[in-house]
């Protein structure tokens, strides 16, 4: 009898996860407790000097904080204490924007520079340039000139997914096959129906390639543009709770990150095969 | 001198070393005093007419020496009517005490989760915003140029900034120059050194050749007070050891992880030091200056001159929150306000240790420091002064400084001037006054020889 890979990949992830939580928990073991500290002093003190405690958390603690999370996700107790979920929330919708702003601007740039020649050289050096500039990089001067940190945020946001998009959008058009594009002009079919009709489903994969790309750029970047402006958001989460040198809530925070991350990623990818042709 | 102290009591004392304040011989004394104070204090109204009072009586007598030999003299009853008689108090103190109608009445200000800002943060869960008719949000902020450009941006109306900050800005020390505001000192004391545990056998600082310190800022009293007393100690602070810039609460994971062998910090940072077994307090920083100024309550010029009455009764209440954090009965209760998450996000019995000043020091030791953090809003152009000196004496600025112009300029006098010039009268012009740091006494008005008096130096 013959597992499928699929039960079998399960069984060895299944089994690594719990390796990793058993070592996990053996190394944040506490180690022996103080022994001559007065219990007037002790009361003062935290468990870790008390008790041994680990500074790092092990599994059931964040186990334990994790559940406290989930089972009241969006209260909100004034301006900087509200739920993970309203947090996860605020990230999202800023993402979400600055992305979709960001859609709007480099689709027709892309579409544009890769049908002509002519933009696609004279455009070049200024995507070449701006292209590595690190997003964090612009949050000063964001700050400085739009003078509003949110905006600011999905600013960066914007700034930073527009360039995979951009260069995807642009290969993916000037690379569709020759052929295709002579047969539309043999048929008399007109520049913008061409675009349409032959060159957007042609490109759609690499433009979609392009775009999942950029959506888990944004979700790299929004963490730490939240963490320098503050306010809301999950940056913001983790900054607060780094304050407070809650490491259980910064790993907590990092698993959520992780998830979020991965279904964005999914969301696009599923967009991707739905375009995807057989050639 | 305290702003809440009776400026009319002529047997103050003024330059005795014993007590916390330095007014008195014994710290005993100094309690008493204290209590005395506290239950002369009975009503805002009272409270207000001592602030308005003690601004006029040093208008009058700049030097202290002048107002006691006045105030023996004549007795403080005669003093206090005879000051009226030319100087309407009563109406002072209800202008004060009552502004306009508000320009605007939600406002938003930032603040550094640090104990520094108490009152900034417990006036809102407190109400004595609510009291001034004011709906303030206080918003916790991820660093001070944060804070610095989002009251440039006006999202914030007012905010915390460290006292050192608005003179660096306005010098143009590490920033361009920008019209900033401070009305008032959030605390005085409250800082600490914390030296790693595995260090808790070399409390001589001469031992420290080669330590890894770590301040919050550049610009801050906490980076002036450790290289003060490193220098007092013999070490050259820019060549015997290394001092970084850190964020408070990476200073508690880095002494951890012994990437950094002490700090000179913020609490909550200390005492979480502690309270984490990851350090011991070598020293408080009241014992380097007894009542040095910390952080700040700023505001831009705009929002100064735009909303005369906003400001007004934004200051008030931070005036109100900070005499109210002044009196020792009640700091049990501030750090149980702005203990969660929402402000300070702290352990409650961390931030009480520090309040009260019953704190346990990380070598087994429980230590009573009553004014191991205490809050007075005067701002004192002394200060600004003394840390120019010290801008100066570091290679921050270089050349000529225009210290009591600078100092004039940025560390407004209390509000209580502002209203009297409202008023048509002229404001106080006592606004210095002598100190000692490290048993080296401060004369605000040769700030030059003080700096020239120093061994150790960045030489410029």
């Amino acid at each position: 009898m013959t597992f499928s890979l699929r039960f079998r990949a399960a069984v060895v992830s299944i089994v690594l996860l719990a390796a990793f939580l058993g070592i996990w928990h053996l190394a944040t073991r506490p180690t022996a407790a103080a022994t001559n500290m007065s219990p007037e002093y002790a009361k003062l003190m935290g468990l870790t000097a008390t008790q041994g405690k680990s500074a790092m958390p092990g599994p059931l603690d964040v186990g334990a904080k994790l559940w406290e999370h989930l089972r009241q996700p969006f209260y909100d107790n004034g301006p900087n204490d509200k739920g993970l979920g309203i947090q996860l929330g605020y990230s999202i919708a800023r993402v979400g924007l600055g992305y979709l702003l960001a859609v709007v601007v480099a689709i027709p740039l892309g579409f544009l520079i890769g049908m002509s020649p002519l933009m696609s050289k004279a455009l070049d050096p200024f995507i070449q340039v701006l292209k590595p500039i690190s997003p964090l990089a612009w949050m000063p001067l964001a700050l400085y000139t739009i003078k509003d940190s949110s905006i600011s945020a999905i600013f960066v946001i914007f700034i930073c997914s527009v360039w995979p998009m951009l260069l995807n959008t642009a290969f993916g058009v000037a690379s569709v096959r020759k052929e295709w594009i002579n047969v539309a002009r043999t048929l008399e079919v007109g520049t913008v129906r061409r675009a349409f009709t032959v060159i957007l489903p042609a490109a759609a994969p690499t433009i979609l390639t392009g775009m999942r790309i950029s959506i888990g750029i944004a979700w790299l970047v929004i963490v730490a543009a939240e963490m320098l402006v503050g306010g809301t958001g999950i940056g913001y989460f983790v900054w607060n709770e780094w304050n407070n040198l809650s490491i259980t809530n910064v790993i907590i925070a990092i698993l959520m990150i992780g998830i979020v991350g991965m279904l964005l990623d999914q969301i696009l990818a599923r967009f991707t095969r739905m375009v995807t042709f057989p050639e | 001198m305290s702003t809440f102290d009776n400026p009319f009591d002529p047997n103050r004392h003024l330059h005795a070393g014993g007590c916390s304040c330095g007014r008195h011989v014994s710290e005993a004394e100094h309690q008493a005093a204290q209590l005395q104070a506290q239950s002369a204090i009975e009503s805002e109204q009272k409270r207000y007419e001592g602030v308005v009072a003690s601004a006029v009586m040093r208008a009058m007598f700049p030097q202290d020496v002048a107002r006691r030999a006045f105030l023996k003299s004549v007795g403080a009853a005669t003093a206090a009517a005879a000051l009226s008689q030319f100087f309407p108090l009563k109406t002072a103190t209800e202008a004060f005490a009552q502004g306009g109608p508000l320009e605007k009445k939600d406002l938003k200000v930032g603040f550094i989760p640090i104990t520094c800002a108490t009152p900034i943060i417990m006036a809102a869960p407190m109400g004595f915003y609510a009291k001034n008719g004011l709906n303030v949000e206080v918003i916790k902020t991820a660093g001070w140029a944060v804070i610095r450009d989002k009251t440039l941006n006006k999202e914030y109306d007012a905010a915390h900034m460290l006292s050192p900050m608005p003179l660096a800005i306005t010098m143009g020390a590490g920033s361009n120059p920008i019209p900033f505001t401070m009305p008032a000192v959030e605390n005085i004391n409250g800082q600490a050194i914390t030296l790693s545990i595995k260090h808790k056998d070399k409390r001589n600082p001469k031992d420290w050749k080669g330590f890894k310190f770590a301040v919050p800022f550049d610009y801050s009293m906490h980076n002036y007070l450790l290289r003060y007393y490193l220098a007092e100690h013999g070490l050259d602070p820019d060549t015997d050891v290394q001092i970084r810039a850190v964020p408070p609460p990476e200073m508690v994971a880095n002494l951890r992880a012994d990437n950094i062998d002490g700090f000179l910090g913020p609490d909550p940072m200390n005492q979480r030091a502690v309270f984490d077994g990851a350090g011991f307090i070598h020293i408080l920083t009241k014992d380097i200056w007894e009542g040095h100024p910390c952080c700040a309550f700023a505001a831009s010029k705009e929002f100064v001159t735009t909303m005369p009455n906003t400001y007004g009764a934004l200051l008030k209440s931070i005036i109100q929150a900070t005499a109210y954090a002044h009196k020792a009965e009640n700091r049990k209760e501030i750090a149980n306000a702005i203990a969660p998450a929402n402000y300070l996000n702290q352990p409650p019995i961390v931030l009480e240790q520090i309040l009260t000043g019953t704190f346990a020091d990380g070598l087994g030791n429980i230590v009573t420091q009553p004014n191991r953090v205490d809050f007075d809003p005067f701002p004192w152009q002394s200060f600004a002064v003394w840390i120019m000196t010290q801008m100066k004496r570091w290679g921050q600025v270089k050349g000529d400084i225009d210290y009591a112009g600078i100092a004039a300029q940025v560390y407004l006098a209390t509000d209580a001037t502002r209203l009297m010039k409202e008023a048509g009268l002229t404001p106080p012009t006592a606004t210095t006054k002598s100190f000692s740091v490290m048993g080296k006494t401060f004369d605000p008005a040769k700030p030059e020889d003080y700096l020239a008096s120093f061994k150790i130096r960045k030489a410029s």
